[in-house]
């Protein structure tokens, strides 16, 4: 419809007749910046519900992007603790250290085994005496209890099936006490947020279909609003595109300012963490730093909600718009 | 320009709006159409700009069959019509300005372009000095004015008006038919829906009658 955008540039008195594709693809061009200034203006035109609509859809899409970004920084967190997995290897009492060397050269070799470091009776008893703080308990000790041991690192490449098989292998040896997986803790935090990611992914199903019917019944209104203008337009011979076309916009513009309150909301959440998780992080002595959304994550926000306001708005005119005929 | 070849138009209900009739309108002529309300006056029109297709019958205009325009075509073949209409049927919250340039913006005119043919039609109506103004600012009969400058800023090849004096006091009407008559002169076919039997008969122009939906009398020059 006609902008009061319109206005603008009126004043000129020069002629200029239009002819071919070019004029109209101008003419085109320009119904679609005139549309697109008027939507706004009539989105300005009413800032408290104009913002009540953001916030809603803003709040929508920042629950799941919230918990998306705190997943990322907990698989963050969890990727520094090396992974995937690691197994020690207690070798028998009676093993000499050569014969440990031995074995541990021979594992280094293999190449489902990234590495393969040892760490001798002595010095695993120097070291729990040095972390333990039972020095004395172990000075009263006759004999060093502790065994010879192997940490086994298995290639990247083996997967978690692949580590659970090699422990079974490597506790078949008969040099081997005990084979035990360390960092199983690590496997189930990390199915766990494999879990959490697909519910993310279903929450976000879910709130993005809200967000759709939320414009369209939106513009839904906006087009009941306007139901006299849009009869009038297409008594004079307006098509139905450009009917369309302002409404396309006004849901545009609701979702784009959707997706930047989404943004600000994230951002604003994630400042109001940063200082007792770092706190947090210093008593785990840890250099972790709350990672935000980013400008691209922010960018990316903006243009789904753009994207989202194009579709409710599309949902909203199919179905309403057609309707809507000169009696 | 306009033929109707033993149109009828019956609604769901059975009620028969209009029946076989079959008129021809030359290029060039205004001709008025008269007749009780609920005669067909108004469907008659409708019908030449696509609001309604008969359920009987053919409708020719500038040498097209309606039947042929689909729903797509609409458009289109509206914008070589300019209508007036009784109640006017202006953009409340828009200028008079904005809302003679509405075809033209609709049309995809050059906005230089835009601004020159609304003045010339606003200078045709004698409304220059209004085109800040906003319609509820302005009279009965100048509303009527706006809204035909808006029928022929486009320039139509057709004009039709659905009692475009319905509400306006007899020297208005005759201010407003005098208009059309001008329009007329320069070339387009106008049709005018209209009871005032006083104002229309001095007009001297030919006369379609309507009773019941059948065509009485006007059926040819």
């Amino acid at each position: 419809m006609i902008g009061r955008a319109a206005a603008a540039g009126k004043r000129e008195g020069a002629s200029q007749s239009r002819t071919g594709w070019l004029d109209q693809y101008k003419a085109w061009l320009t119904h679609h910046r005139l549309s697109a200034a008027d939507s706004m203006l009539r989105v300005m035109d009413n800032p408290l519900s104009s913002a009540m609509t953001w916030l809603v859809i803003g709040i929508a899409l920042a629950l799941p992007t919230g918990l998306n970004v705190a997943l990322d920084n907990v698989s963050q967190l969890s990727a520094s603790w090396d992974s995937p997995a690691q197994i020690s290897l207690f070798l028998h009492d009676g093993i000499s250290d050569q014969r440990a060397r031995d074995l541990q050269e021979e594992l280094s070799g293999r190449p489902d085994i990234a590495q393969a470091v040892f760490v001798s009776r002595e010095d695993a008893l120097e070291e729990f005496r040095a972390l333990s703080g039972f020095a004395q308990v172990l000075d009263s000790l006759d004999s060093n209890p502790l065994p010879h041991l192997l940490l086994v690192s298995p290639a990247d490449r083996a997967g978690q099936s692949g580590v659970v098989a090699l422990r079974a292998e490597l506790e078949e040896s008969p040099d081997v006490a005990q084979a035990v997986l360390d960092m199983e803790w690590l496997q189930r935090l990390n199915s766990l947020m494999g879990l959490g990611r697909r519910l993310v992914w279903a929450v976000a199903g879910l709130l993005v279909v809200g967000v759709l019917l939320i414009l369209g019944n939106t513009i839904r209104l906006a087009i009941e609003s306007r139901r006299e203008e849009i009869v009038i337009v297409k008594l004079v011979g307006g098509s139905n595109a450009f009917v369309r076309r302002p409404f396309l916009y006004t849901g545009l513009w609701y979702g784009v300012g959707g997706g930047l309150f989404a943004a600000l909301l994230v951002s604003a959440s994630l400042w109001y963490l940063r200082q007792p998780v770092s706190e947090l992080a210093l008593l785990y002595q840890s250099e972790f730093q709350l990672r935000g959304l980013g400008i691209m994550g922010g960018l990316n926000l903006i243009i789904l909600g753009g994207l989202l306001g194009l579709a409710g708005a599309w949902l909203a005119v199919s179905r309403h718009l057609a309707d809507i005929q000169p009696r | 320009m306009i033929s109707f070849d033993r149109v009828g138009k019956r609604y769901a209900e059975g009620h028969d709006a209009l029946r076989e009739v079959s008129v021809e309108i030359n290029r060039d002529e205004l001709v008025f159409i008269t007749g009780h309300s609920g005669a067909g006056k108004t469907t008659l029109l409708r019908m030449i700009m696509l609001m309604e297709r008969p359920t009987r019958g053919q409708v020719t205009v500038d040498g097209q069959n309606l039947a042929a325009v689909s729903a797509r075509g609409i458009p289109r073949h509206r914008r070589n019509i300019g209508v007036v209409f009784q109640n006017h049927r202006l953009l409340l919250d828009r200028t008079v300005f904005d809302n003679v340039a509405l075809p033209l913006v609709i049309a995809g005119y050059d906005h230089r372009e835009v601004g020159r043919r609304v003045r010339a039609a606003l200078d045709k109506v004698g409304l220059l000095d209004r085109e800040r103004a906003l319609p509820v600012t302005l009279s009965g009969g100048e509303q009527q004015r706006v809204g035909i400058a808006r029928a022929v800023v486009g320039k139509p090849k057709i004009l039709l008006a659905d009692e475009p004096t319905g509400n306006l006091d007899p020297a208005l009407s005759a201010e407003i038919m005098q208009l059309f008559e001008e329009f007329n002169q320069v070339g387009v076919t106008v049709l005018i829906a209209s009871h005032d039997l006083a104002l229309i008969s001095r007009l001297r122009h030919r006369i379609i009658t309507l009773r019941e939906g059948r065509l009485v009398s006007g059926s040819a020059q």
